[in-house]
């Protein structure tokens, strides 16, 4: 009891030395942030809620940027990128998962080491290079769409559909590497416990096998969101403006031969597109914290 | 979320290339700043002593197979020695704008601009532009100067459709035939028409061909529906590349953008021709103007002289595109006559919209676009 006070006063003086020493340790990561993001943003949204007049040269603050940005053709190609980074998500984690569990199941390291291997090239081949592998296999004269007369069944490659399928080749392989970790991490013991309860196959991965998953499938369709949402060359060289992106949309903005003196549209579009991001990012924070719990 | 945050990386540190720099005055220094003409200088002997002293070019996305640009820059390197910095030789008009405003008073600002005019009207109200007038100046078309000189047309051209004769039966020479069955699958652009002023033109080509006018372009756009209804559209952007693989046989481009693909496609065993539409020609220039800030100021007007000498004028017209002064030129026969012989036929004189036609025509297209081919 008599040293109580000394002990009371001693560890906490300790901690905030401790605390003085490892402060400066993350400056360099804060100066980094606030340099190459928060400065950058900061622009970001300056601009986005400016308009300089071309006569005078002098800006104002003005909320016609957002307001042009959220209308008429640019509020369709948000909607069209929102859709179809949705869609293209939801269909690749639910096939890079499948393949994944196969690959798994198989208990072949040669298999699995061959399926990783290919993933990881395949997750990065796209793009422009993408768009013309697409276009010389499955366009109109495509060694594919001749062969299996795919023209005579009304397909057409530079359509949504199309585009889905162009994203789905490397987002397919870039879920199968991003869930592959947290299959593994799903121990045969839950399942043997689970047998040994009298529990099918079917109640095994209702009640236990997704929940458990459930975090891990959601990051990794919010990863692939996040993928298809920012694509942006092989959409413009395969289809152009005919479906409305908000990339191409920004990209346009920014840089072409037409439209002249739409920077700050341009800013607010992106604007629009973290404002996505960042909702998107909000709903997996939570949840991948829950997932830490069980797969570490 | 690894692509997206690089893609809100990348657009991030473009708006901070865009808002970071604050504007320095140019150093108003030497003479050659505020010449209006080679007389103010005392002369074209002075001007090029003066512009070899810079001994220095900057120029903005000057693609070298565009229009002969790569011969142009040879020839006049060679003639004055002066080194010409092309930077980004395949960038856009807006980018080259952007490249002139936000360098203001720096060594590599870009010197000229070679520019579409809604984007030398930009340069014009951000006051990028020092006026002045080059030899040739009395000879160029009303029109297609302004009045002050702050920039002139230059060299342009007629929207053609350019076709791979191997693999139509019969190529087509107006809008109206695109129509027909046969072309199914066939016909592209070469870009997009919100990026791409070729594009662009094409829908603008295209209304006039089929009842519309430079104040209505709207049946450009219903055309181009027809078009995608009938299954004859192909979104993808054309290019030699596409044409080879004949993916887009078809090409609705500047006609000497198509005729410069001639060559090369040949080699290739593509027998590439190419028409104007007689139903719709719709031509247009772009323009040179000197940059107010230019840190070389009298090397950015040889330059402008240059492309206007007699010797400028023709190297545009072996690359297949109309000089602004090619109709002085025939007359007092200086044009190269050989390659003005191989530029395809049109009949009638050029006009051409006034800006707040143009800038309606962008608005409606770019709003109309995606409805008319999505």
């Amino acid at each position: 009891m008599s040293d109580r006070p000394a002990t009371d006063a001693g560890p906490p003086g300790r901690r905030r030395t401790a605390r003085r020493l490892h402060w400066p340790a993350v400056l360099p990561f804060f100066v980094f942030l606030a340099l190459c993001f928060g400065l950058p943003a900061g622009a970001l949204v300056y601009g986005a809620f400016t308009a300089t007049d071309p006569a005078t040269g002098h800006s104002h603050a003005t909320l016609d940027n957002v307001r042009q940005s959220l209308k008429g053709i640019y509020a369709t190609g948000l909607g069209g990128s929102v859709q179809l980074s949705l869609i293209c998500a939801l269909l690749a984690t639910l096939c890079g998962t499948l393949i994944a569990q196969a690959v798994v199941a198989s208990r072949r390291p040669a298999l699995r080491r061959a399926v990783v291997a290919a993933c990881g090239v395949l997750a990065n081949f796209s793009g422009a290079p993408l768009a013309f592998a697409f276009v010389a296999t499955l366009g109109t004269t495509g060694t594919l769409t001749r062969l299996l007369s795919l023209g005579d069944t009304g397909f057409s490659l530079y359509t949504t559909a199309g585009l889905v399928l162009a994203y789905l080749y490397f987002m397919i392989p870039l879920m199968v590497v991003t869930v592959l970790p947290a299959l593994d991490g799903l121990r045969t013991q839950w399942r043997e416990a689970a047998a040994s309860c009298g529990a099918t196959r079917g109640q095994f991965w209702r009640h236990i096998g997704l929940p458990v998953l459930l975090p891990s499938l959601l990051g990794g369709a919010v990863l692939l969101f996040g993928t298809a949402f920012a694509s942006h060359a092989t959409a413009a060289v395969m289809v152009g403006s005919s479906v409305p992106l908000i990339t191409v949309q920004i990209s346009n903005a920014l840089a072409g031969n037409v439209l002249a003196g739409q920077e700050n549209l341009a800013l607010a579009m992106s604007l629009n597109m973290v404002v996505i991001a960042l909702l998107v990012m909000a709903v997996q924070i939570p949840l991948q914290r829950r997932s830490a719990r069980w797969l570490g | 979320m690894r692509r997206a945050f690089a893609g809100g990386v990348a657009v991030l540190v473009t708006a901070t290339a865009t808002g970071g720099c604050g504007y320095a005055p140019a150093a108003v220094t030497s003479k050659a700043a505020t010449a209006r003409s080679a007389a103010d200088l005392g002369g074209m002997d002075a001007l090029v002593k003066a512009a070899r002293k810079e001994g220095r070019l900057n120029v903005y996305a000057l693609a070298p197979d565009w229009a002969n640009y790569g011969e142009m820059i040879k020839t006049f390197e060679r003639k004055y020695g002066i080194e010409v910095n092309n930077e980004n030789p395949g960038g856009t008009s807006q980018l080259a704008l952007g490249a002139a405003d936000k360098r203001r008073g720096q060594d590599r600002a870009v010197d000229a601009l070679d520019l579409g005019t809604a984007f030398m009207r930009n340069a014009q109200g951000k006051r990028l532009l020092a006026p002045y007038k080059v030899t040739g100046w009395r000879d160029i078309p009303r029109a297609q100067k302004q009045a002050d000189g702050s920039y002139l047309n230059n060299y342009g051209g007629y929207i053609s459709i350019g076709c791979d004769a191997k693999a139509v039966k019969k190529c087509p020479k107006t809008f109206a035939e695109l129509l027909e069955p046969q072309y199914r699958n066939k016909i592209a652009l070469n870009g997009n028409p919100a990026e791409s002023s070729s594009a662009f033109s094409a829908i603008f080509a295209a209304a006039l061909a089929s009842g519309g006018s430079f104040g209505d372009v709207r049946p450009g756009l219903a055309f181009f529906k027809k078009l995608k209804q009938r299954g004859n559209f192909v979104p993808v952007e054309s290019s030699p590349a596409t044409i080879r693989k004949g993916e887009t046989p078809i090409s609705l481009d500047w006609d000497y953008l198509n005729l410069g693909y001639r060559k090369e496609l040949l080699a290739k065993g593509v027998d590439w021709q190419v028409a104007v539409p007689s139903d719709g020609p719709y031509s247009q220039y772009y323009n040179q103007g000197v940059n107010a800030y230019a840190p070389h100021p009298a090397a950015a007007r040889l330059w402008l002289e240059f492309l206007y000498s007699p010797q400028g004028q023709n190297i545009w017209l072996r690359g297949y595109s109309r000089p602004a002064l090619l109709d002085r030129m025939e007359k007092d026969g200086t044009a190269d006559k050989k390659a003005a012989a191989g530029l395809p036929e049109v009949h009638g004189t050029p006009k051409f919209p006034t800006p707040e036609q143009e800038d309606a025509a962008k608005a409606a297209i770019n709003e109309g676009w995606g409805k008319a081919v999505g």
